[in-house]
């Protein structure tokens, strides 16, 4: 079936909906989800089609939301709960790690929870400290449910996709100002991606960007920069905090010896400090060079939106760190 | 509703004494190292534990906090695989990965314990959104202490359940104490079933505010959970709240400072078993010292013989450690 160029919004929409052609258990909760049709415009016309069965709003109630997910996902339908940012996925702390990530466990598999939370992420908008995180990171410290972050109108299809078919929970984050990026996707009601795998998203053997996201986007603008100076760039995207598809990481490093992670979140305990001790672990022997981190500065993000882009990942950091290195 | 018959009510008996002899023997355990953890133990709320999950038909649906030892044998779960939990055995119901506060047995819709306050409640809820979803005419019992009143989690889950008709008994088991803070210490509203208004309108939609029941009388719980259950069936959400009193501390190795020995005596002297025995006899000619003593003997060994089953039984391995976190 033929490719054609759709955004990323396109994408995630277009998964949903023949995804819950497809399946009459699936169906959608949360804010404005269906009269609104979606704070983002994901859900816009699924009200119509679907009825207020399966695409049901909800009241302000972020742990009610996951929650509820929770059980209905224990009982046997396939629950997408949609948390309008990620910022508000705090709420639902606990539901997210004390009831969706251990379910499972502690009954010892009596339980399946085939759910998906769908929330945004990302700063860079003017929202202030409180809405403008990028805590991936956090979402990826504990085990039983998945990661996903999807960087391309391509990868947000192929793996929302896959996520609703999965028998395990799910959190998939979505970059919001990345919504109108286009790419070629299949047009293909079967077009599904694996689970925990990371992507080359440029090849190159200088360094290697482990990125994702908002930081994949600026890599590519970096890359074509170092390129003119004769430094080739390959990037990894990892396009799931967990599984973490290390392999990919380790394969391109013992390649390039040089390693630059590049992610919007704040850079304490974050994905470079897990790449770069994955690197130390297991590609000791092929360092040439110390892993670089390239992150959001440790503080909160402010209004001003000119402050606010010191705060955040640009391209001219990017360089810089790939300059430290090779 | 049908009054139960004289075998239904010797076999409620029989469940409280189960859930009173069971437990007895796990504070010995405890004692002894054998269950490690916390221990919350149910004794002295057996009336309502039993007079609530016998409401329920078949199909229904059972979900509790941390305190769950007695709904899950209420329920019927099987006492060797409940003590094998205990005692962190693989023979146990979650396999020795779940413990005293995560009981549960999905075929028999006893949907768990859970540890975190307030964390099932919007559980329930979803439980409750996916029989409606898929069209069975089933009910969620969603019971919690006193002390979850005032989490988030309990606004939040009632009031998804009013907005979206949900068929779901929300039973408060007032036992007076939150740990060792006393209801009206903590509560705005002492008596805990009129939080149901705060989810219901003028016009009688939205949830329904249920009656405050004596939870130390199994008959009273019962039936008025019958008529919440079937209310909930046909209407959705019902808020019930059952006074009843925890004989033993929040768990173990509770000081009890918040008490006088005085009030625990009182109500250990009027307590549910005791004073079910009592009826038993004093309404039924055929029911004598001698029958409800032969119940207490055949349940005592079936204690024992859990016990047995559990000490006798696997503990788990580096297999079962790693098991369960995905499915495969």
């Amino acid at each position: 079936m033929a490719d054609r160029p759709i955004t990323y919004r396109e994408a995630l929409s277009s998964a949903l909906r023949e995804e819950m052609r497809r399946d009459e258990r699936v169906f959608i909760m949360g804010e404005e989800v269906g009269v609104w049709g979606g704070t983002y415009a994901v859900t816009r016309g699924f009200l119509e089609e679907f009825g207020a069965k399966r695409v049901r709003d909800t009241p302000i109630s972020e742990m009610a939301i996951v929650g509820a997910a929770v059980g209905a996902a224990m009982y046997g339908v396939r629950p997408i709960a949609e948390l309008m940012t990620i910022n508000f996925a705090f709420v639902a702390m606990d539901a997210i790690v004390n009831s969706m990530a251990k379910v499972r466990y502690m009954f010892n598999g009596q339980y399946t929870v085939p759910m998906v939370i769908r929330t945004t992420t990302g700063g860079g908008k003017q929202l202030g400290a409180t809405h403008s995180h990028a805590p991936e990171p956090i979402f990826a410290h504990f085990p039983g449910y998945y990661v996903a972050v999807p960087g391309t109108a391509y990868d947000a299809k192929g793996m929302l996709k896959a996520s609703i078919r999965d028998d395990n929970p799910v959190m998939f984050v979505e970059h919001s100002t990345m919504l109108q990026r286009r790419s070629e996707v299949p047009d293909d009601e079967d077009f599904v991606l694996p689970i925990g795998k990371g992507d080359i998203k440029r090849e190159g053997s200088d360094v290697t960007i482990v990125t994702y996201q908002k930081g994949l986007e600026y890599s590519l603008i970096a890359a074509d920069e170092l390129a003119k100076d004769g430094i080739e760039a390959e990037i990894v995207d990892l396009r799931w905090l967990r599984p973490l598809d290390i392999d990919i990481v380790i394969e391109s490093f013992k390649k390039t010896n040089r390693c630059v992670v590049v992610e919007e979140s704040l850079p304490m305990y974050n994905v470079g400090a897990e790449i770069a001790a994955q690197i130390q672990l297991h590609a000791f022997d092929y360092m040439d060079a110390p892993v670089q981190r390239v992150a959001a500065m440790d503080i909160p993000l402010p209004y001003a939106g000119k402050i606010e882009a010191m705060a955040l990942p640009s391209p001219e950091k990017i360089i810089a760190a790939v300059k430290e290195v090779v | 509703m049908a009054k139960p018959n004289k075998d239904t009510l010797l076999d409620w008996y029989r469940q409280m004494v189960l859930i009173r002899r069971f437990e007895e023997r796990c504070a010995e355990l405890y004692q002894q190292g054998y269950i490690g953890g916390f221990l919350h133990l149910y004794i002295g709320q057996e009336a309502t534990g039993v007079g609530a999950v016998n409401a329920l038909r078949k199909e229904d649906h059972v979900i509790t906090a941390y305190r769950d030892h007695g709904i899950a044998l209420a329920r019927g779960l099987d006492v060797n695989a409940v003590m094998a939990e205990m005692l962190g055995k693989r023979t146990g119901t979650s396999g020795g990965k779940g413990g005293s506060m995560h009981l549960a047995d999905r075929d028999l819709h006893m949907w768990g314990g859970y540890g975190i306050v307030g964390g099932h409640l919007p559980l329930a809820a979803g439980i409750a959104l996916a029989a409606q979803y898929q069209e069975k005419d089933e009910v969620v019992l969603a019971l919690m202490g006193d002390g979850s009143t005032n989490i988030g989690y309990f606004h939040e889950a009632l009031n998804l359940s009013a907005v979206w008709k949900l068929p779901v008994v929300w039973l408060i088991e007032n036992n007076q104490y939150g740990m060792g803070t006393a209801v009206e210490r903590a509560s705005g509203a002492k008596e805990l079933n009129r939080r149901a208004m705060a989810y219901s309108s003028e016009d009688g939609s939205g949830m329904k505010q249920g009656p405050r029941i004596d939870g130390m009388d199994v008959i009273a719980v019962h039936e008025a959970l019958s008529e919440a259950v079937e209310y909930a069936r046909s209407n959705g959400p019902i808020l019930v709240e059952s006074l009843t009193y925890r004989l033993e501390g929040h768990s173990m190795g509770d000081p009890q400072r918040y008490r006088t020995k005085e009030e625990v005596e009182g109500f250990q002297a009027s307590g549910p078993i005791g004073r079910f025995r009592e009826y038993l006899l004093e309404n039924y000619k055929s029911v004598d010292d001698a029958a409800l003593d032969r119940i207490d003997a055949a349940v005592l060994e079936q204690v024992n013989e859990a016990v047995a089953f559990a000490q006798a039984s696997d503990d788990p391995t580096f297999e079962d450690l790693i098991s369960h976190v995905y499915v495969d």
